[in-house]
């Protein structure tokens, strides 16, 4: 390892760290349902070999659930982000480059979104288009841009005054030229490493719509719904689905805000100090 | 002074001014999102009165309720009802709303305000550990926990802890803001507290992290700063500087950033109270969502917004207070 400079040893550790979540969604796809299929004699199980999460109160394999629920959670997380995504960027590029107007109307915008708390808003979203995967990935996508949006305008605002933009502009290109050769590839690094930041926040809200009930039907393994029904049994002192289905949840979530911090330090070494 | 106080009331009313238009938006975008779900309201109300109703009744209904009213009178005259002060009646609890608002406030608001004071005091507290300690272990350790609870989920944290202090150890009970099977009058202010150390330890873990880091920052910012340069030329040792030059420059900010967190508490509070199963609004709004309960729910998004709003204009006005230069950016 000593050899390598700082740079290879943070592109070796994305692509592991990309290659592990890769990994446990295949894991997820793959597991055939009968896996967490249940099987009355063997319910309540704690964590063994053979169940290494344990069994649920219908017998089901907690494990095989838990990575399935991963597979639907990382899904979720990435739709929604990537939709979220869009709408910063479009939204942040609007405000930069239109009036004055148009400016304080988005900002309005954004404060009309910060004003309602998510988790309510979320709520009144899936109450509105029916509960499920689609309330779950509007309600999500519809509050997670605002952040973004206020960095991409302010990376758009501070772009239009470059020298180079002037003279772009000076030698008659359209605004829809200077857009596309010169906004969006700059944009493009800040795009990635907002989504992936955005992504756990993505996930953290899935899990915890889908524990309220709004979320996925209660027979899709999600992780808000196996921990939802541990609620259950936690006081007969059944600890397993509570736990470990957590838990894997939170290093998910680790993971991948690793994942962010490493692609930030190789998209933009200089701030990446701290 | 006399210019700040003019100042402030500027911020105060261009704020206000806004609070109103967006609360004004929620209620516009509320009421469209309910009326476009596929839940038929009349339905439920039926369902939830447990009798048989015949179609001349149920048209009867429909006719009181004007549901066959194109939306925008509908809209009109909801809005006029919600301006007095009639927020409706829950279909679920059978009581106008603005009535379990209110009760169910206090409830929440016992919760949030011991969550808001520990998590404010603990995360100025560990950012100010970290500022002081910067890159040594107290702030290597201290950053790494702050990064691991920002990932946490809260009820899951909820969970956690419900399982090691009531199922395990059994030093606090399960849930709910009082023992089971006691009449209302009964409950003392002690009992109540008891209930509530959970629920407000989980919430408060939950926001921490955010205030600590930032604290951690503003302090580092301050202590690179020439005057702390100065001060430490002149002899005053690092608690003295603490003291003198960096309190005063991180407190405000923290403060700010904490009253501009609300809309993050009551999403919280949501959480906690689902977990805990403690009557507040937040066990409300999730309630009135699965059940269907359209009156309750556009009331509760009303009043969350309004609690946010506040929020807002608090931290607004202390950003005022803080630096002079914000009453441009603050238009």
């Amino acid at each position: 390892m000593k050899q390598l400079n700082r740079r290879t040893k943070i592109l070796i550790l994305t692509a592991m760290t990309a290659a592990i979540l890769g990994g446990l969604y295949a894991a997820g796809i793959l597991i055939p349902e009968e896996a967490a299929a249940g099987n009355f004699l063997n319910a309540r199980q704690p964590p063994s070999l053979k169940h290494p999460f344990g069994t649920d109160s219908l017998g089901r394999d907690l494990l095989a659930r838990t990575l399935k629920g991963m597979a639907v959670s990382l899904t979720v997380g990435f739709g929604a982000s990537m939709i979220s995504g869009m709408i910063a960027v479009f939204v942040g590029i609007v405000a930069a480059t239109g009036s004055k107007t148009v400016d304080a109307a988005v900002n309005w915008l954004i404060d009309l979104v910060m004003g309602v708390p998510h988790t309510v808003l979320v709520i009144l979203i899936s109450f509105s288009v029916g509960r499920g995967l689609k309330g779950l990935l509007i309600g999500i996508a519809a509050t997670h841009w605002c952040s973004l949006a206020r960095l991409i305008r302010g990376e758009v605002l501070q772009l239009s005054s470059q020298q180079y933009v002037a003279v772009s502009r000076r030698l008659g290109k359209s605004s829809r030229w200077i857009l596309i050769h010169h906004f969006l590839p700059h944009l493009a690094p800040q795009f990635f490493v907002g989504l992936i930041l955005m992504f756990p926040h993505a996930i953290l809200h899935e899990a915890a719509v889908s524990f309220l009930g709004f979320g996925l039907p209660p027979e899709q393994p999600a992780i808000g719904i196996i921990l939802s029904e541990s609620m259950g049994y936690i006081s007969t002192g059944m600890w397993w689905p509570a736990v470990l289905p957590g838990v894997s949840l939170v290093l998910i979530v680790l993971l991948i805000d690793k994942l962010g911090d490493y692609l930030r330090m190789i998209t933009d070494p200089s701030s990446a100090q701290e | 002074m006399k210019g700040s106080f003019k100042r402030l009331t500027r911020i105060f009313l261009t704020y206000g001014a806004k609070i109103v238009s967006i609360l004004l938006a929620v209620s516009i975008i509320s009421f469209i999102l309910v009326s476009a779900s596929p839940v038929d309201p009349v339905q439920q109300y039926i369902l939830g009165l447990g009798t048989a109703v015949s179609p001349e009744q149920r048209l009867e209904i429909e006719a009181y309720w004007g549901v066959n009213e194109p939306p925008v009178e509908r809209y009109l005259s909801w809005l006029w009802e919600v301006l007095h002060g009639n927020l409706g009646v829950s279909s679920l609890y059978r009581r106008p709303v603005a009535d379990i608002i209110s009760e169910r406030f206090f409830n929440s608001l016992a919760l949030m305000v011991w969550a808001w004071g520990l998590a404010g005091s603990m995360g100025f507290l560990i950012g100010c550990i970290m500022g002081m300690y910067r890159s040594r272990w107290p702030d290597k350790i201290l950053k790494k926990i702050c990064y691991i609870f920002s990932s946490v989920p809260a009820f899951w944290l909820g969970l956690v802890l419900l399982l090691i202090f009531s199922v395990w150890l059994k030093w606090l009970p399960i849930g709910f803001s009082s023992p089971i099977g006691m009449l209302h009058e009964e409950v003392t202010v002690w009992q109540r507290l008891y209930h509530l150390i959970l629920p407000a330890f989980t919430l408060s873990l939950m926001s921490f992290a955010n205030i600590a880091l930032h604290t951690r920052q503003k302090l580092i910012d301050v202590l690179n700063s020439e005057y702390v340069l100065f001060a430490r030329a002149r002899g005053e040792g690092r608690w003295t500087i603490l003291r003198r030059h960096g309190l005063r420059n991180i407190l405000l900010p923290a403060m700010t950033l904490q009253f501009a967190s609300f809309s993050e508490l009551f999403g919280g509070s949501v959480m906690a109270e689902n977990v805990f199963s403690y009557p507040g609004l937040g066990s409300a709004v999730s309630a009135a969502g699965l059940n269907s309960d359209v009156p309750l729910l556009l009331g509760l998004t009303l009043f969350s917004t309004l609690f946010v709003c506040t929020g807002n204009l608090i931290a607004n006005l202390l950003y005022g207070i803080i630096d002079p230069r914000i009453k441009e950016a603050g238009q």
